[in-house]
């Protein structure tokens, strides 16, 4: 197995970590959030993917056909929906913080602290 | 199969679901009757399911998807008592929320009973549930819910901060449990857990699983709340409304630790077993390091929930510490100590509420002295204090009876004596807060305090409406339930024996892939001895002198004073100043939590 989509995976997760810690503005941080997300799509259809395989569906080829994990496309999909749940809450957030002091300035909210 | 199993999840689902439907069209009324009913249901549910799982565990597996020759196939539910007696103790603690918010909450729209439904359905299915990608699941669901809640009142800033804290660290902490289970699943090509401690069993642990481990165990620990990862959770707490809070600290933050015993026991403890005394020390180390700096901010507190998120810091790392002893003592300990500490810690946050409601503020010392207009809140506050510090036989002094022994049976001895300094500390915390505010007792400025907290949208409530008893009920009907717990006879005994149900993992993994019945473990008999209640009673006197002191700390004599602030000022300012409210400050704390307890696993592993 190549170790190319691991390291992808590893390389998208620190990218995104590193938008989320800098961030100044809560609308690029949660497409952060978002990116650092995607890595676990990638790593979730590497550890399911065979080489040649095709995809998991058994409805007319013949019997012992190599096909990848169909598991691990279902994670994924779950995935795809926790994520885009969160997203969508942030963002809604990030307008109401918007509305009510006039910044998506994430080190500008001051109402909490010590 | 047991029919019973699925119910305390798809009843508040399927409730949910109907009252969006409906809510706007039936009034408050029906939400609020709907709410309340449906919670009371599934609190009966899941403990009838804790009677149905006395000798063997409940094995639901979902549209019949048995294992095959020992190999799970499906997705399933793997009941034995202490998760559902998590499941029903998260059942009750909603029903006092709902019916407190009926009050409570003048308006109030459907959305925020559905919201609580599908957070108390999502938190039984995770504690019920014996699959790995599912607990993910339904601790997304659990987590989204709860962002929204924190947010619910929208208006003010405070609750917006710590909503979008409270995302993003734990949907980070989310990524990290499903980065885990990724690569749990590359290794064994399992998600139940039995089926993987199955396959991982008797194999020296490789780097794989070893970092497998420590992103599940860093991920719960986010949502739990141990030191480096419990910056959101002060902010979340604090910032959320009073029947959100209850729920939150009662039983969120310890489902993050049953987590960790659930994941470990069926899945890893075989593989590693042998690097269980270093694992020990780790764990163990961390929740005393929480305990410590929990109890140490809840001190420098004056907004009471605040204050009371930092002691649920403090006691979620107490039993870290419990369950990190990894013996089935420790971890039975453990568990009825988060039940009958939940149901406290949730009295007093709606203690907190009723001065809100009443006195308008939820200010330690702006209520100093205001007690009067909420008596039963100032009852509340003092024996809520009095049962934090630890009230024997009273309260959580089951499960602390049990830790106690657990501690000293893996040469641990010392620790008791450092939780009881923590519960000291927030014990008295709590004491000073009930007799500045009953009594009028103390200052009314205290420099060392944090700053006054944001005002509280107060709740407009017209007075005759509603009885006042549906404000004050819930409170003391939780903490009646807390003490009531440990009138059970013989119940660490028993605890003791589930646990070590859960504890035998090959035991558990042919009753669940194969359906073979468990041996039959006769109840273990706990000597308490006089160590337990020595503690207890110290920590309790100790809390009085403690509240005395936070009280009268600015009439000691000058030359001790000034000594004293020479030493202290500077941890005291530089803890302070770590709690910074800034989103990305927390997620870099996270990230140095991660590779440092990722790093130790790996190096301790080994």
């Amino acid at each position: 197995v190549s170790y190319l989509p691991y390291a992808l995976a590893v390389w998208i997760f620190v990218v995104g970590l590193y938008g989320v810690v800098t961030s100044r503005n809560l609308i690029h941080l949660a497409v952060c959030l978002n990116v650092m997300q995607s890595s676990t799509y990638v790593l979730l259809l590497s550890v399911g993917y065979l080489r040649g395989g095709t995809a998991p569906i058994f409805a007319d080829v013949p019997k012992g056909t190599r096909a990848v994990d169909p598991v691990v496309q279902a994670l994924t999909l779950t995935d795809v929906v926790v994520s885009v749940t969160v997203l969508a809450l942030l963002l809604a957030l990030a307008i109401q913080v918007q509305k009510h002091s006039k910044t998506v300035d994430p080190d500008e909210l001051r109402a909490m602290h010590g | 199969m047991d029919v019973l199993v699925p119910l305390p999840v798809a009843i508040p689902l399927i409730a949910a679901a109907g009252l969006t439907a409906t809510g706007p069209v039936l009034g408050r009324h029906v939400d609020d009757t709907v709410g309340v009913a449906t919670a009371a249901a599934t609190s009966v549910l899941s403990t009838l399911l804790i009677f149905r799982s006395l000798d063997r565990d409940l094995v639901y597996w979902f549209g019949g998807w048995t294992p095959r020759h020992g190999v799970a196939l499906g997705i399933g539910f793997d009941v034995e008592p202490l998760s559902a007696a998590l499941a029903a103790f998260a059942g009750v603690v909603t029903t006092a929320s709902f019916v407190f918010a009926w009050r409570y909450f003048d308006e109030v729209g459907t959305l925020f009973h559905v919201l609580m439904l599908i957070f108390l359905g999502a938190m039984s299915g995770f504690a019920l549930s014996g699959d790995l990608f599912n607990m993910f699941v339904f601790f997304e669901l659990m987590s989204v819910c709860a962002y929204a809640l924190v947010a619910y009142q929208i208006e003010a800033a405070a609750p917006l901060q710590g909503a979008i804290n409270f995302a993003v660290t734990n949907t980070i902490g989310a990524l990290l449990v499903l980065i885990g289970i990724a690569l749990v699943y590359g290794r064994t090509g399992a998600l139940n857990l039995a089926q993987i401690g199955r396959t991982l069993d008797g194999r020296k642990p490789d780097g794989l699983v070893l970092v497998a481990f420590a992103l599940l165990l860093c991920g719960f620990l986010v949502k739990a709340g141990a030191v480096p990862f419990h910056f959101w959770l002060s902010d979340a707490y604090a910032a959320a409304p009073i029947p959100v809070c209850v729920l939150l600290s009662a039983i969120m933050s310890d489902l993050g630790l049953h987590a960790i015993a659930r994941i470990y026991w069926p899945a890893f403890s075989g593989t590693l077993g042998a690097s269980a005394g270093s694992l020990r020390a780790l764990l163990v180390g961390l929740g005393v390091l929480t305990a410590l700096v929990g109890a140490a901010m809840a001190f420098l507190q004056r907004d009471l929930k605040r204050m009371l998120a930092f002691v649920t810091i403090s006691h979620v790392g107490m039993l870290l510490a419990g369950v990190g002893l990894l013996t089935a003592r420790g971890l039975a300990g453990s568990t009825l100590y988060v039940i009958t500490d939940g149901l406290v810690r949730g009295a007093l946050f709606l203690a907190v509420g009723i001065l809100i409601h009443r006195a308008g503020s939820g200010d330690e010392l702006r209520l100093r002295g205001l007690g009067s207009r909420a008596p039963v809140a100032g009852i509340v506050l003092f024996a809520g204090g009095v049962l934090l510090a630890g009230l024997p036989p009273l309260g959580s002094f089951v499960g602390w009876t049990l830790l106690v022994r657990s501690s000293a049976s893996v040469g641990y001895g010392w620790l008791p004596a450092v939780l009881a300094l923590a519960t000291l500390v927030t014990g008295g915390t709590l004491l000073r807060a009930a007799a500045r505010i009953v009594f009028g007792w103390g200052e009314g400025e205290d420099p060392l305090l944090s700053h006054e907290p944001p005002a509280e949208e107060e709740p407009r409530v017209p007075a005759s409406r509603l009885s006042p008893q549906l404000l004050f009920g819930p409170a003391v009907a939780l903490l009646a339930v807390a003490i009531g717990v440990a009138f059970t006879p013989r119940l660490g005994d028993h605890a003791t024996r589930w646990a070590q149900r859960l504890e035998d993992r090959q035991a558990h993994a042919a009753e669940v892939l194969a359906g073979k019945l468990p041996p039959a473990v006769p109840p273990v008999p706990v000597h308490a001895g006089i160590a337990p209640y020595a503690y207890s009673l110290a920590s309790l006197a100790g809390a009085v002198v403690f509240a005395l002191f936070g009280l009268y700390r600015q009439r000691l004599p000058g030359l001790v004073r000034g000594w004293a602030g020479r030493l202290l000022d500077p941890p005291v300012t530089a803890l302070k100043a770590l709690h910074s409210g800034v989103v990305g400050d927390y997620v870099a704390w996270l990230t140095f939590g991660v590779a440092a307890l990722g790093g130790l696993v790996a190096l301790l592993g080994r």
